[in-house]
């Protein structure tokens, strides 16, 4: 606590002598400039850029843009902003009626030069943290040597420790390249760009000058060895994570179909479309939200998970009173029967809500990135995988824990023993279907964040979906588990490889081949139960 | 004699049907060409075109109920086979076309001089001859029938995963051949085609040809899938079909009758794509897409499945259908008549059209039979 | 114990061993050491059995003694977790083969629920099961295509369906589809015939009709029968294997196996 509270003194005390310097006058440099002569405005630039003046970076950047005028008549400078109006330099006032034959001041290469680079010291003194973000990294790239005084004055103002280390990783990588930089400077530099591990680290890393000294030579190389494996690392980590993140999608979409396959035997082709009704559904909570509460709208999600649900689910148990009842010990024909409601439902969509893409926005929280050890996490992503595993484990849990899925166990195992149990085997049906229907609506909720809502929404996942549950082993949640990830992590780390269609493609056939080693997928059943 | 033997494998409804399509073999150009236009008898070309088309697809649907309807396989990606007939007969009309291309190349087509690509790839070679494209439609389908099947039916892929992995065959084709680096022609596949055999392929005379020499093959197809079905070898597809298991106790190499049929099927349908190529003037990637597989099922189920006849007669009728209702004010609607017409025949007619009329006749033939006690001996001979 | 030990880990060096152990090449259907389990429940454990050519064998035993499991793993359609199957005399391993290969070498089986081709005509489903080549090439153009009517009949005529010959199987009654199912047995001529609950669902008069059937079959062939009626396994007048718990617990003439009380533990009751 005294350490900080002396730390705030000092910094205090900086500022209280920077203070004076930075309120020095723009009059005398703009004097200089009046004379519009290359030697003078040179000075004039640097003056104006060590002034730390309110108006100086506005002078500098007129001044670069053959924007500053001189009065001839009274020496009086004047600067015009892009769209004309003109401003008087010194004090920054608009000037409604400037006076008539103002002259420019002429500019050359060199001092064009000179005014982009002071300029850039001035944004590093910006009071927006972004600008100074911004022009510290434009420091970390140009490497120019002209910038460091103002740099390392900026760098002793900051007091944002982002922004701090960031000055320090330019300063760092100007050191590492000036020619002139004693060596224990440029030993110390490339630490700190070692530490800031980035392909850009690696660029300041190389631009170390040729005559440098061969012990900074030695510990550059090692640093660039340590940040390209690094990267390499995290390029592996980024596939991983992008796997993941595919897996939990696959797995949404597969896991009610994981259900009704696995219990009722039933290919049901409708499901994808179940997936776009839930994504549906998200959109009209939406338009409710946006008409009714849009200061809510960061709950619509949280609403339409609920209502999805239910909804698809009831269209779920429709179909299965309506069509698929008729068809057990049919799987052939259900499969078409059900092509036939999704055919059905697509249609339906496409009359009602049209042909194109619905927006479906993103709430507060499903929005932006953050770092996390150098590898860049969207939030909706990562809420979609807790998501799929909250699906995911409560649905384990309702399966061990409610009667409806003990009985769904008992149907799955065998169904006629369970009905000569006293188990109403069609309301299991029924109600198994109706859950596999909603979890496939939950999907739709999910998927609408990162995928078009159109009424081809579920034709993307359908195959997929299938791939996941006939690789995981049907009837086995753990294998739809396992399946979706692998399946999700080998397709990211063949799309580098191959590009993403080969590598789908790639995956298909390898599912193909697959199926032939193991008919019945990863974790299959064995013994007599199956074959009843 | 021999006659006699082949005639014996037909049923009435098979000669009617051979009848009727080798007769609109030879009337229907006839009529296009001798008739005055505003005779009711005359068959405009556009027409004649159309149901070439359906043609084809009656093709598709034959080589399809073979393998379902006999064998128990339901493969949702026969499209593929059908497709790929289709680009082994496009690969041959763009190397017809020759100097005549946009880009006036003499060897390569426009679309790879588009690609800039600078030599003509390995597996387009050949195809500048029509009998070596000509065995390329059967070729290529049924290898890789033969390969998907000889991997699969060994090791007991059966039913529902069967039918989901043909599929995921058909799907894996499509994403394929949408890649230009493909050299298919990517997206756009393969169009533009000037002359088949010498002939101009827009010609009247070139389309009536093209016509009459669909309705031939559907009736060869037909005769084929007609003797395979009625020898013992059908016998034991359909042994297979209802008791697979039961099949190899009685010592059958399951997977060999299984991979026979299948791969004739898809030399079948590759026929089928190879000749509803020049009528419709292209082939792109869309045709691999899983719906159109499916779609064929339906025409076959509509139609009735392991009757072949009624497989045929659901493809003509319900393209029909659906050239009557995407062509009119209906369009919209089509779908919904497409969904309920799967809902339908699974639900109400699981026979088809053919298998509901069968069932009806022989019960009719039941009931005429209770009535007279003494039925005459000649009837019962068909 | 190390030769033993050795030959049961190599039983392919066993098959072509001329010394082997007496049993192997006196018996034409030889299992030993058979064990299997699924999912951790064993089905079979240990089960040694050797049936000679030409002898008619019974075997009986509570549900669940593994007698069907014994079957499936004698077809092919079960592979044994450890042990040794072989057939004719040591000369073929049936673990290495499939259902296929070994309806092939001659072991026919008759199922416990009755199945036949339903859609198919009685006299086809002794058609498809007569003896001669089964390749697809065979059916297509071949032999297949020209099988006699006489034999069908005769076949027919022996297992008393040939009144029923044009109709469909599906539509005759279930003890005639067992017929029917012993008539393919028949057709297809195997050295041995493995038969599961022959009489399930008879009448008397069939189940008397069946045995004698079956003493007939085994004049010129070997013959297994399962079944759990005890007055049709006195009829069948053979040596009887009781299996419990996937193992041989009694075997001998009925009267002796009926005597032996562990069999009346498990099994009979008093």
């Amino acid at each position: 606590m005294p350490r900080f509270s002396l730390l705030c003194a000092l910094l205090l005390a900086c500022l209280t002598i920077l203070a004076p310097q930075a309120r020095a006058d723009v009059s005398a440099p703009l004097a200089r400039l009046a004379l519009d002569e290359f030697a003078e405005t040179a000075k004039a630039v640097d003056e104006i850029a060590a002034s730390g003046d309110a108006q100086a970076q506005a002078i500098l950047e007129a001044l670069g843009s053959a924007r500053l005028f001189v009065d001839p008549a009274t020496k009086a400078v004047y600067r015009r902003a892009a769209n004309g109006d003109a401003f008087a330099a010194a004090t920054g006032a608009r000037v409604p009626a400037p006076p008539a034959g103002l002259q420019t001041v002429r500019v050359n290469n060199r001092l064009r030069g000179a005014i982009q680079n002071a300029v850039g010291a001035l944004t590093l003194m910006s009071p927006d943290p972004a600008r100074r973000r911004a022009a510290a990294e434009s420091v970390f790239r140009s490497r120019d040597a002209s910038v460091l005084a103002p740099l390392e004055a900026a760098l002793k103002a900051e007091k944002d420790p982002g922004v701090a280390q960031l000055f320090a990783q330019a300063r760092a990588a100007v050191l590492v390249a000036a020619p002139d930089s004693s060596n224990e400077v440029r030993i110390d530099a490339i630490g700190v760009l070692r530490a800031r591990a980035d392909i850009n680290a690696i660029a300041a890393l190389r631009s170390l000058p040729a005559k440098a000294d061969a012990s900074a030579k030695s510990l550059a190389d090692d640093a660039v060895a340590a940040i390209e494996q690094r990267l390499r690392l995290l390029s592996h980590a980024q596939n991983v994570w992008y796997g993941l993140s595919l897996g939990s999608v696959l797995l949404l979409a597969a896991i009610g179909l994981a259900i009704t396959f696995g219990v009722m035997g039933v290919i049901n082709m409708a499901h994808g479309e179940m997936v776009m009704l839930g994504a549906y559904a998200t959109f009209m909570v939406q338009e409710a939200f946006r008409a009714y509460a849009p200061a809510w709208f960061d709950f619509s999600l949280p609403v339409a998970l609920p209502l999805a649900f239910l909804f698809t689910g009831l269209v779920g148990v429709a179909i299965e009173r309506g069509i698929i009842r008729f068809l057990y010990g049919r799987p052939l024909e259900t499969l078409l029967a059900t092509w036939g409601v999704s055919l059905i439902l697509q249609q339906a969509v496409r009359t009602v809500f049209g042909p194109t893409n619905r927006e479906v926005g993103a709430p507060s929280y499903m929005a932006g990135a953050f770092d996390f050890f150098g590898l860049s996490v969207t939030w909706g992503r990562m809420w979609i995988i807790v998501f799929t595993l909250v699906v995911f484990v409560s649905l384990l849990l309702a399966l061990k824990h409610t009667s409806l899925g003990l009985h769904m166990r008992a149907v799955t195992q065998n169904r006629r023993m369970a009905a000569a149990m006293g188990i109403r085997t069609p309301w299991v049906d029924a109600m198994t279907f109706g859950l596999g229907s909603g979890l496939a609506g939950v999907a739709g909720v999910a998927l609408s964040q990162i995928d078009n809502v159109s009424p081809n929404l579920g034709q993307s996942y359908i195959i997929d979906s299938f791939m996941v549950v006939v690789f995981g082993g049907v009837g086995n949640l753990w294998g739809a588990l396992v399946s979706a990830f692998a399946l999700g992590v080998a397709n990211k780390f063949l799309e580098p490889l191959a590009g993403a269609v080969l590598a789908k493609i790639l995956i298909l056939v390898l599912l193909i081949l697959f199926i032939q080693k193991r008919p019945r997928g990863l974790f299959a059943l064995k013994g007599r139960a199956v074959e009843a | 004699m021999i006659i006699r033997h082949l005639f014996a494998r037909f049923d009435r409804a098979g000669l009617l049907f051979m009848l009727i399509v080798g007769a609109a073999a030879v009337l229907v150009p006839l009529s296009n060409l001798l008739l005055p236009t505003a005779s009711p008898f005359h068959v405009p070309t556009h027409v004649v075109s159309l149901v070439g088309k359906y043609l084809c697809y009656a093709i598709l649907a034959l080589s399809l109920d073979l393998v379902w309807g006999y064998c128990g396989i339901l493969s949702l990606g026969h499209g593929a086979f059908f497709a790929l007939g289709g680009y082994a007969m496009g690969m041959y009309l763009m190397r017809q076309i020759g100097p005549r291309g946009v880009y006036a190349n003499p060897l390569l087509p426009d679309f790879m001089v588009f690609l800039n690509w600078k030599e003509l790839p390995w597996f387009w070679y050949g195809f500048d001859m029509f009998p070596f494209a000509a065995a390329m439609v059967f070729l290529a389908p049924g290898v890789l029938a033969f390969l998907f099947g000889w991997l699969t039916f060994r090791s007991r892929v059966t039913g529902v995963y069967l039918s989901i992995i043909t599929q995921a065959m058909t799907y894996a084709l499509l994403l394929a051949f949408f890649r230009n680096d493909m050299g298919f022609g990517g997206n756009n596949g393969l169009t533009d085609f000037k002359d088949i055999l010498g002939f101009n392929i827009q010609a009247q005379g070139t389309r009536l040809a093209l016509f009459s020499a669909t309705a031939v093959a559907l009736v060869l197809c037909y005769v084929l899938a007609r003797w395979m079905v009625t020898t013992a070898f059908g016998k034991v597809l359909i042994a297979v079909r209802d008791a697979e298991s039961r099949s190899r106790f009685l010592g059958y190499r399951v997977e060999h009758y299984k991979l026979v049929a299948f791969t004739v099927s898809a030399a079948m349908a590759g026929l089928a794509g190879a000749l509803y190529v020049p009528q419709v003037g292209i082939i792109n990637p869309s045709e691999f897409s899983p719906a159109n597989s499916i779609e064929a099922v339906i025409w076959v189920a509509v139609g009735g499945r392991g009757t072949l006849v009624g497989a045929a007669l659901g493809a003509v009728l319900v393209n029909f259908l659906k050239t009557w209702f995407t062509t009119g004010m209906l369009a919209p609607y089509w779908l919904f008549l497409l969904g309920a017409l799967f809902i339908g025949v699974t639900l109400a007619l699981p026979k088809g059209i053919v298998g509901a009329v069968h069932e009806w006749s022989d019960k009719r033939r039941a009931r005429r039979k209770a009535a007279a006690p003494a039925p005459q001996p000649a009837e019962q001979g068909t | 114990m190390i030769a033993q030990t050795l030959t049961t880990n190599d039983a392919s060096a066993f098959v072509d061993n001329p010394h082997a152990a007496p049993e192997v090449t006196k018996a034409l259907l030889y299992l030993d050491g058979v064990s299997v389990s699924f999912d951790g429940y064993r089905a079979i454990r240990n089960l040694s059995l050797y049936v000679a050519a030409g002898e008619m064998r019974a075997i009986i035993g509570p549900n669940g003694a593994g007698k069907t499991t014994m079957m499936d793993i004698v077809t092919g359609k079960t592979r044994p977790d450890e042990g040794e199957v072989l057939f004719d005399h040591g000369k073929h391993d049936l673990t290495k083969l499939d259902e296929t290969a070994i309806a092939n070498l001659g072991i026919g089986r008759k199922f416990q629920k009755p199945t036949v081709f339903e859609m198919h005509t009685v006299a086809d489903n002794i058609l498809l099961a007569m003896k001669g080549p089964r390749g697809p090439f065979a059916s297509l153009v071949g032999w297949r295509n020209r099988v006699q009517r006489e034999k069908i009949d005769s076949v027919l005529e022996t297992a008393g369906l040939i009144e029923h010959r044009g109709r469909l199987a599906g539509e005759i009654s279930h003890g005639q589809k067992q017929w029917l199912e012993i008539g393919m047995l028949l057709a297809q001529d195997p050295a041995i015939l493995l038969v599961d609950e022959p009489v399930a669902g008879m009448t008397d008069a069939e189940t008397e009709q069946t045995a004698e059937l079956l003493r007939d079959i085994n004049r010129q062939h070997t013959v297994i029968v399962v079944e759990h009626d005890m007055a049709f396994v006195r009829a069948l007048d053979c040596k009887v294997t009781c299996l419990h718990e996937g193992a041989v617990l009694s075997e001998g003439t009925l009267d002796k196996v009926a005597g032996d009380e562990r069999v009346i533990e498990v099994y009979l009751g008093r």
